[in-house]
């Protein structure tokens, strides 16, 4: 029996819709997360079964969610490796999944999954345990996802701003908490700032190239010498002007319909328009010097909050910008790439020394994630196969180290101690040796120092900025390790070595050790067996 | 039809003007309006190359742009009101918990 509807419905799915499943299914569970209203908390039956279910009902649906998007997303990856092309396209080219795209949604799922898990015991203590955040948790990643996937111009903005949306509402979930609005309140205006800029160099480069396909438009960035003659030529009658247009139409089609006045101005816009996309993204991953933003949001945001937006959200700006840079801006590389070398060493710069006088282990992992953000940017800068390994890798580590450092400071926060002073993890080896040694893992793997997964990032970069003759640079690198070293030691020191006052003992839930055992598990095992991982980062950027 | 260069003009004089709003002004309101006109240049500019080009993804991209500023705005606004509920002020420079 054939049920017109039904089968119009698995056509779909067949089709278009194969390719966009996992987002799909995050969809439908935030929608869930956000129709189901549960009436159960408190008169829930005392029966086991109803408590395995219901307790936390709200988590529990958006980690299945997360599950289940995984899972269809490891399906599709093998669906790409099968296809002849070696990636699926769909809805008219605007969205493609190949091998870039498994790699970062699995980061994206991976980080959303740890912060459900360390979300639960927060919100209970904040008393602020809604299932909207958990549905725009999982929106977040829906629009990270399509970051990564979409080749088309509207299709990234759209993710871009899906994310972005999401995550000014999560940054102010504690409405009644001042610093949570004043964080929420300045991330609000800054990105929508940031994205309108970005915006507007999309529209520049729609106006370079018309069209928004963005393997179409990386033609226009390709140096052409005299072409606008040759347009004008083809705009002529005769034989010339033929000639010309089949030319013109065999090697370049879309030059048919440029404007040869635009042309002219051709060098000029396309270098406003590579300016403001890359101003745009600069603020998304937060270098300096677009990165005010973050040290107040990562402070004044709920800290699961300040994880996710840490983690994930700068891992999808740079899935787009590298989605952007690989294609877009490749063919000139060697014209922009000062203006990354100098942003990136801006960013080793003043992060670093700014992590140095923070009192706020928030706000100094803030700055600790922007001299990061420089490191990857180095990567760029080298552009050769190790350094897109590199970056990948770097990512990769900095997804769960990240992630784990974040997610002691949840475990810090009790009933009445926030947890947050560098001053509140004093004597946590006494009070709880396990957290102590969980912390100096992540600290040692932010610094860099073997064996760890922070130290196999690192090593990649240096050695791709060294394969491609840039000395300087990588001294430069290397020497910022020092002060990175001091203010990542000032934390241990302040675990390990002093006293403990009167604070109390924390007490770790079963969901949080999960997190906690998961990153410190990637984190280690990426610098102690790097092997699949690096197998990993290379398929990111493979065939 | 007028030639493509006034448009650009027009759109280019909107977009500096929202980002010297956004950058001097004190109001937070003034600001997001400010982010509006932005919004709006990105507009003018996308409806104007699609008509040059005879191309309908330009529009496309305009009318989800309108929907992104309508959702940026509500969240903008709904963000603004619990501040001022807590703070009974909306100047930027008053927003001084955390260190700018």
């Amino acid at each position: 029996m054939s049920i017109p509807f039904i089968d119009a419905i698995r056509g779909y799915l067949q089709g278009d819709g194969a390719v966009i499943l996992p987002e799909m299914e995050l969809t439908l569970f935030g929608l869930a997360v956000l129709l189901i209203g549960y009436p159960l908390d408190e008169s829930v039956e005392n029966n086991w079964f109803w408590k395995l279910l219901f307790k936390n009902f709200y988590a529990k649906a958006a980690l299945a969610g997360t599950l289940f998007s995984g899972f269809t997303l490891w399906k599709l990856r093998g669906a790409v490796a099968a296809s002849a092309r070696g990636y699926l396209p769909g809805f008219h080219e605007s969205v493609v999944v190949d091998s870039f795209f498994p790699f970062f949604a699995t980061l994206f799922l991976a980080a959303t999954a740890l912060v459900i898990l360390l979300s639960v015991k927060y919100l209970d203590i904040e008393e602020e345990q809604e299932g909207e955040y958990y549905a725009l948790l999982l929106f977040a990643c829906v629009g990270m996802m399509f970051m990564a996937s979409g080749v088309d111009l509207i299709v990234m903005f759209l993710g871009l701003e899906t994310m972005a949306l999401s995550f000014y509402v999560l940054t102010g979930f504690l409405r009644r908490e001042k610093r949570s609005n004043e964080a929420s309140l300045k991330y609000v205006l800054l990105g929508a700032f940031s994205s309108g800029i970005l915006a507007y160099g999309f529209s520049l480069i729609y106006g370079l190239s018309g069209t928004t396909n963005i393997r179409n438009i990386s033609a226009v960035f390709n140096p052409r010498i005299g072409l606008a003659r040759a347009i004008e030529l083809s705009r002529q009658s005769g034989v010339m002007g033929s000639q010309m247009r089949q030319v013109l139409s065999a090697e370049y089609p879309a030059a048919l319909h440029l404007e040869p006045s635009l042309l002219h101005q051709m060098p000029v816009l396309a270098a406003a328009a590579f300016v403001l996309i890359a101003v745009g993204l600069f603020f998304k991953v937060a270098a300096v010097p677009f990165h005010q933003w973050a040290p107040d949001v990562y402070e004044g945001a709920p800290t699961p909050v300040t994880t996710y937006v840490s983690v994930a959200s700068k891992t999808a700006s740079f899935a787009l910008l590298l989605r952007l840079f690989l294609t877009v801006f490749a063919a000139s590389q060697e014209t922009w790439v000062y203006l990354i070398a100098g942003v990136a060493v801006a960013s080793l710069t003043w992060g670093n020394l700014a992590a140095l006088t923070q009192t706020n282990v928030k706000r100094l992992l803030a700055y600790s994630s922007i001299a990061h953000v420089g490191y990857i940017l180095l990567g760029l800068v080298a552009w050769n196969e190790t350094a897109f390994t590199g970056i990948a890798f770097y990512l990769l580590a900095y997804v769960f180290m990240t992630a784990g450092a974040f997610a002691v400071i949840i475990v810090l926060r009790q009933k009445g101690l926030i947890g947050e002073e560098l001053e509140d993890l004093n004597g946590l080896y006494q009070r709880s040796p396990a957290s102590a040694l969980l912390l100096l893992i992540f600290m040692l793997s932010l610094a860099g120092i073997p064996p760890t997964a922070g130290f196999m990032g690192k090593y990649f970069i240096f050695l791709s900025l060294i394969e491609t003759k840039h000395p300087v640079l990588a001294v430069f690198a290397v020497l910022y390790i020092v002060p990175a070293l001091y203010y990542y030691f000032r934390i241990v020191v302040h675990a390990w070595l002093k006293a403990p006052g009167e604070a109390p003992r924390p007490v770790m839930s079963s969901a949080q050790a999960v997190a906690l055992g998961v990153a410190v598990f990637v984190s280690l095992a990426a610098g102690l067996y790097p092997e699949p991982f690096t197998r990993l980062a290379h398929y990111a950027f493979g065939p | 039809m007028l030639p493509i260069g006034h448009y650009l003009f027009l759109s280019l004089a909107l977009f500096i003007i929202g980002a010297i709003g956004v950058i001097t002004r004190r109001n937070v309101i003034v600001v997001l309006m400010s982010i509006e006109l932005i919004l709006n240049a990105v507009n003018i500019n996308l409806v104007a190359f699609s008509r040059l080009y005879g191309d309908v993804a330009g529009q496309v991209f305009a009318l989800f742009i309108i929907a992104d500023a309508a959702a940026e705005a509500a969240v903008g606004l709904g963000i603004i009101i619990a501040f001022f509920r807590n703070r009974e002020t909306v100047l930027a420079d008053e927003m001084d918990l955390l260190k700018w």
